[in-house]
């Protein structure tokens, strides 16, 4: 029952917010309604702390302990950043970056950013996932170009075909898994649903699943932004509104890497071996290594950060693609912390843009001297995703490191120096942009920073302390993931 | 009568490669979205043969879906989009058309390559035409790398995702219904907001050449 308010009511906010996005209130109840979906939400999580993982609707949807903690995250950070998104584009529209019909297009489109991307978390359907993962897209591409300047569209366009190809791959891919999984279920309904593929996944025909896999690897691996196929993440980053960046950091990524690992759980089934592992291995060094180099390069202050996030989603890649209770643990706990990290990151960053009028960081400067709020934001934040003890993001990379010393420790030095090169490069940045003289103006709206606060103060405390049930759910789950 | 229907669907197997090709080698926007109709067309025709040999009703419905979304619907957005946008002009290619093409020949052999163990296992009456469909989707793949205006480019996705759909129904008798019309909505809706997108290209840039939009790189 809760499944199914989480996904109608992000879908019914999509619909009231095309008809009323005109009005003055748009922006709250676009807050209202995401504020609904994260209650539902938190109602389902209680659920399954007492009752267990569960089925529903025919066994469409799904939830265990893998996508419990993933859906809650993805309700709470769309409903901070629907709260920061409030005073944000009141002060673009201030700016008359933007028409009041451009904003009701954005109001509309989150929401149902939203609802594909609870839909993809929560379907049983490997298919249905894949549509999910399409339809984010499509939702998201029009919010890229929302400024409609010429960098802006170029990086829709690139945004739009790039993924769109990636995930015609990711589509063979399913295609190859149903193919494999009729000749144990039959053809129909059930040969495509997680659950009985979880079931009979060591009967799987290992030469299509590996093919299949690697289809899928490629595919979903270009939403993950994993290099080389990460050219639209800094782009699109870049170009959008700040609430869309922090969206697609904190959430898209997320939501894509799940579907990398849900379909790795299945190949590692069926072939026996670490294939699957070894691909994600490669992709996710690579990524953390090239993202670090191409970081310290950066002029840009919101390309700085999403090559940040390539580096994060490589660093999770790698620890899932190790497998083995401790990394996989600490994947998921690295999921999490990233994800609330970088959206507040994202949040300080774009006040702190509109203040100075760019994204430029050789132009950003004192920012605690106009707007204290804004630069201990940034400071904080930044200090938290370069996995300074003691926030939650030290934790994850700590568990993921000494992992790979004592199994792979030839990938210790890439991993050392590309963490030291991104450290040198975005604490440097940081700081000439907190600090330092300025004579800028403060804000013509109030700028929302609770969820800033918010967001570090969770990933400060899930670096001390974790739930028993969240632990319980991270173990259970690296226990399923293997 | 069952080798008699194997051969007829290999023959529209044969026609839909034969059409990737022909759009790999077209240079006119026009010609391009009646060859993308035409192939929509053989996907059809193709899907209900399928049907009818194996008894698996639901593909009359793929087969009909087919048919409105790719025959009709997307062609005559296309057809009104270039209307409104007057571009009629002959299509640039990256590199020249005989490349293009002895590329796309290496394209289809390494394709037969890729899918003749998969095809060993399958038992459908189709199972030869797995090695076409993923050459066409490479063939389709081929024309968006090679193509510099925006038009083609989404004809080439539009071809793409008409390979994966004969994959799907040569290798398995279809997907479940209700992936099927999920596919089908995350197309139609994208080929809306794409139509868009090409408003807003061309009043910024004037042109619906790719070219202009080079700006972002890193340096």
């Amino acid at each position: 029952m809760e499944i199914l308010w989480i996904l109608a009511i992000p879908l019914i906010g999509g619909l009231l917010l095309a008809l009323f996005g005109c009005q003055r209130f748009a922006p709250e109840l676009n807050s209202a309604m995401s504020f609904g979906t994260f209650l539902a939400s938190a109602f389902l999580t209680v659920r399954v702390i007492t009752d267990g993982p569960m089925t529903a609707l025919n066994e469409q949807f799904f939830v265990d302990s893998f996508n419990v903690f993933l859906v809650a995250l993805t309700a709470f950070v769309a409903f901070t950043t629907s709260l920061f998104s409030r005073p944000y584009m009141r002060i673009e529209q201030h700016h008359g970056k933007l028409s009041i019909n451009m904003l009701r297009l954005y109001h509309s489109m989150y929401q149902l950013f939203t609802f594909t991307m609870l839909l993809a978390l929560l379907t049983n359907n490997l298919g249905i996932m894949w549509v999910a993962m399409e339809a984010a897209t499509l939702t998201t591409v029009l919010l890229v170009s929302l400024y409609r300047t010429p960098a802006s569209l170029e990086a829709a366009w690139k945004y739009f075909i790039l993924c769109g190809v990636g995930i015609a791959q990711a589509l063979f891919g399913t295609i190859l898994v149903y193919f494999a999984a009729e000749k144990v279920l039959g053809a129909g309904g059930t040969a495509l649903l997680w659950t009985h593929l979880d079931v009979v996944k060591t009967q799987l025909e290992p030469t299509v699943l590996s093919l299949a896999f690697v289809f899928l690897l490629v595919g979903y691996g270009t939403k993950v932004g994993l290099a080389p196929l990460h050219n639209w993440l800094p782009d699109a980053h870049a170009e959008g509104p700040t609430p869309v960046s922090a969206v697609l950091s904190g959430l898209l990524l997320n939501v894509a890497l799940y579907a990398v690992v849900r379909s790795k759980v299945l190949v590692d089934g069926a072939l026996g071996s670490h294939l699957a592992g070894n691909l994600m291995m490669g992709f996710g060094l690579l990524s953390v290594v090239m993202a670090a180099f191409f970081l310290s390069r950066q002029k840009d202050v919101k390309r700085m950060f999403a090559y940040s996030s390539i580096e994060h989603m490589g660093l999770m890649t790698f620890a899932f693609g190790m497998g083995g209770p401790v990394a996989t643990f600490a994947g998921m706990l690295h999921m999490t912390v990233h994800s609330l990290t970088k959206s507040a990151i994202f949040f300080a960053v774009g006040h702190a843009a509109q203040q100075t009028g760019t994204q430029l960081m050789e132009r950003i400067r004192g920012l605690i001297k106009t707007s204290p709020t804004i630069g201990w934001g940034l400071a904080i934040g930044t200090l938290a995703i370069l996995g300074m003890p003691p926030f939650g993001v030290f934790a994850s990379e700590f568990m993921i490191i000494t992992t790979a010393m004592h199994s792979y420790p030839w990938t210790t030095p890439f991993l050392l120096a590309a963490l030291g090169v991104a450290f040198a490069a975005i604490f440097g940045r940081m700081q000439t942009m907190v600090f330092g003289e300025t004579t800028e103006q403060p804000l013509p709206h109030p700028p929302a920073l609770v969820p800033v606060f918010v967001h570090l103060g969770l990933v400060l405390l899930l670096g001390l302390y974790i739930p028993p049930y969240l632990a319980d759910w991270y173990r259970q789950a690296a226990a399923l993931i293997g | 009568m069952e080798n008699f229907y194997g051969q007829l669907i290999n023959l529209f197997a044969a026609l839909l490669l034969l059409i990737a090709f022909g759009m790999l080698s077209q240079r006119r926007v026009l010609s391009l979205i009646n060859l993308f109709a035409m192939q929509g067309l053989v996907l059809s025709v193709s899907t209900m043969f399928v049907a009818y040999t194996s008894h698996q009703h639901h593909l009359y419905y793929s087969a009909a879906l087919t048919l409105v979304l790719k025959v009709l619907i997307l062609p005559w957005i296309l057809h009104r989009l270039i209307r409104k946008l007057n571009v009629k002009w002959d299509v640039e290619t990256l590199i020249n058309i005989p490349t293009t093409m002895l590329v796309g020949i290496a394209l289809v052999v390494f394709a037969f390559n890729l899918a003749a163990p998969i095809s060993l296992m399958a038992g459908t009456i189709t199972k030869s035409s797995l090695g076409i469909a993923m050459a066409s989707v490479l063939l389709s793949f081929l024309m968006m790398i090679t193509r510099s205006k925006a038009v083609p480019q989404v004809i080439g996705f539009l071809a793409m995702e008409n390979g994966l759909f004969f994959a799907a129904t040569s290798a398995t008798y279809g997907m479940p219904m209700v992936v099927e019309l999920g596919i089908a909505l995350d197309v139609l809706v994208g080929m809306f907001i794409l139509g868009i997108f090409f408003f807003q290209i061309r009043e910024t840039f004037d042109s619906l050449d790719l070219k202009h939009m080079e700006k972002l790189k890193e340096d």
